[in-house]
């Protein structure tokens, strides 16, 4: 086994997205508390091109395969497995997102690692350990992992992506796994978002709605506070499942990343899914009927109330 | 074609949530559960798929708390044609236990497609839809938000972020985590549940827990201080809407 730690990064249509830096920037510090170097893998068809731009890893580990045309779930777990045996590396950090969920656990299977999901840290220096967020981010838990080794699956915004993206000798080899892909799930291409009616990445104030909006009804008015602000409605995803928004008003891991001036949060839980996507809003407003809400941990303001109380209370103020 | 879909109890996200004495789990007690909400995705998808091509549908959960009997029998009022419920009372189990156990029931009974929740707020691994298709060597798809029956298999839509999805064609037998229907789960009537619980017709199946595999260990168990960080406003709504207006003020937008 070496001390090393090896990132599983990701990319969408030829750009690494962001989490993989943040978990490059993580890994550094791990890689330091276990005297080990930062190993990334870059897989997919026309990875090679996207190997320059992995600076901040001490090794660039290219898997360029044709046959891993975009995202590949049968393909991409089983590759990353193959580089797991092969690198032995003591920590393997992959994104908690929809390709890592694909491939997190079928990669613990295949190399027998214990798995460790929704972190929000991790630690070496003294053994291996994570903090994770449970129950929709309503509990924090500190885990202890029992072996030496283990695979985490790792929330957006773990480390500064910033500090993922240079430091590193980025020496690029290239790795041929020769696994045996089985064919059966065939990619058919991505589809875009459609343009919305509103943007709401443009927006200065957002009304946010959650599922304590409680029905389509209601929306109308959130409108009108968020039209009287000079601002838009968006919502959680559970509002936007319901049909009761389209989905190009939905703020959060699957939605939109927004950062209004104004983000004003009415019946949101704060899911670590939802907060993904609005923790940089300049100013943060929480109201939420229940005091353990996780969104008055992101928030910079809060109040412990019914939206439906609080809501018309609001409206009479702005518009006179 | 047969679709079997796995169910979860999870604590109610509604209630307030405590912990036990030695900090590493909640206090389980006195708390509520219900389905977890991407099952009941999971099980809306599967319903749509028997309303098309006329599929038998199976739901499958385990052990014999009261709610796991309350959760099949509303899954049979709402379309289910049959409801199995593995093990007795089984404990704690891992994430990869509990892929065995359902790797091993639905080994012998070959279903087409196997459904879960993408997610079960409550579990620190995660992933059993994964699991159980490296159990049983099948292809999976996680993060799914629509199925569409097609020759020679199912085309499904996998959502990646910022709305973008892609489309996969998979060859059955497989395994989805849903993460939406297409349509929003539908509701039934507590009398027809009340009908289902009546008419009793729950399977059982004797199941095995397997040894657990060394893997995570729970040290301390938090409930975030609420609003660390946040100021936190005093008073009834009119002084609340009084404090925010004041904030927006700041903020230059009202
Ligand atoms: C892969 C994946 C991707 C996801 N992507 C996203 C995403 O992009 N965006 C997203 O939002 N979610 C996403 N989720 C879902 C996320 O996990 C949560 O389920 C969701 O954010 C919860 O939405 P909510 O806060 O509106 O609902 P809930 O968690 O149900 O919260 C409702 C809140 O309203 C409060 N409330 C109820 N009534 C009132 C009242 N009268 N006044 C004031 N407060 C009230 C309650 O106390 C509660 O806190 C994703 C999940 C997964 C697994
Ligand atoms: N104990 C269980 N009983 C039934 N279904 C389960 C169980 N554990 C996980 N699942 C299914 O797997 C999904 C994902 O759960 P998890 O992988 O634990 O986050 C859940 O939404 C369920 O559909």
């Amino acid at each position: 086994m070496s001390d090393n730690v090896l990132v599983i990064t990701e990319h969408l249509e030829g750009e690494p997205t962001e989490i993989s830096f943040e978990l490059i920037a993580l890994g550094r510090r791990l890689a330091a508390d276990l005297g080990g170097q930062v190993e990334v893998l870059v897989a997919g068809d026309g990875a090679a091109a996207m190997a320059d731009r992995f600076g901040g890893a001490d090794t660039v580990l290219v898997v360029d395969d044709a046959r891993l045309d975009g995202f590949d779930p049968e393909g991409h777990p089983r590759v990353a497995a193959a580089v797991v045996e092969a690198r032995n590396p003591k920590v393997v950090l992959v994104p908690y997102t929809s390709e890592g969920m694909d491939v997190a656990s079928e990669l613990a299977a295949r190399t027998d690692l214990p798995l460790v999901s929704y972190c929000k840290d991790v630690r070496a220096a003294d053994g291996l350990a994570a903090t994770c967020q449970l129950y929709a981010g309503k509990i924090e838990a500190d885990v202890e992992v029992e072996g030496d080794r283990a695979v985490f699956a790792v929330l957006s915004g773990a480390a500064p992506a910033a500090d993922g993206m240079s430091g590193g000798a980025g020496a690029v080899e290239t790795v041929d796994v020769g696994v045996d892909l089985p064919g059966r799930v065939q990619a058919l291409g991505f589809t875009q978002p459609e343009a919305g009616d509103v943007d709401i990445t443009a927006q200065d104030v957002l009304v946010v709605v959650g599922r304590g909006i409680e029905s389509e009804d209601n929306i109308a008015e959130a409108e009108e506070l968020a039209e009287a602000l000079g601002g838009a409605v968006a919502a959680s995803r559970p509002v936007v499942d319901q049909g009761w928004l389209p989905k190009t008003r939905q703020v959060g891991k699957s939605g939109l990343t927004v950062k209004p001036k104004v983000y004003l949060a009415l019946g949101v839980s704060g899911a670590p899914e939802h907060v993904e996507g609005m923790r940089d809003a300049a100013t943060i407003i929480a109201v939420n009927t229940d005091p353990q809400a996780p969104i008055f941990g992101v928030a910079h303001y809060g109040w412990v109330g019914d939206l439906f109380d609080l809501v018309p209370e609001l409206l009479e103020r702005v518009e006179s | 074609m047969k679709i079997a879909v796995l169910l979860r109890p999870v604590p109610d996200p509604v209630e307030e949530l405590e912990l036990s004495d030695d900090g590493t789990d909640l206090d389980r007690d006195f708390l509520g559960y219900v389905l977890n909400e991407f099952d009941d995705h999971a099980l809306e998808e599967a319903l749509l798929l028997k309303d098309e091509t006329g599929a038998e549908v199976s739901v499958w959960a385990l052990g014999t708390a009261d709610e796991v009997d309350q959760i099949l029998y509303t899954a049979l009022a709402k379309g289910a044609d049959r409801a199995c419920k593995l093990g007795d009372d089984l404990g704690a189990l891992d994430s990869r236990a509990q892929a065995t156990l359902f790797a091993d029931a639905l080994g012998d009974e070959a279903p087409d497609l196997i459904l879960t929740g993408v997610q079960a707020a409550d579990e620190l691994v995660g992933q059993v839809a994964v699991l159980v298709a490296s159990a049983l060597d099948l292809p999976h798809v996680e993060v799914v938000v629509g199925t569409e029956p097609v020759d020679g298999g199912i085309r499904v839509t996998k959502e990646f972020w910022g709305g973008i999805t892609g489309d996969y064609q998979v060859a059955l037998p497989a395994v989805l985590g849903i993460q939406a229907a297409r349509e929003a789960p539908r509701y039934v009537a507590v009398s027809r549940v009340r009908q289902a619980q009546q008419e009793g017709n729950l399977e059982e199946r004797d199941v095995t827990a397997p040894e657990p595999a060394p893997g995570v260990k729970v040290v301390e168990m938090r409930i975030p201080e609420a609003g660390e960080g946040a100021e936190m406003i005093e008073g009834d709504e009119a002084a609340a809407a009084d404090a925010i207006v004041e904030i927006l003020r700041r903020a230059g937008v009202a």
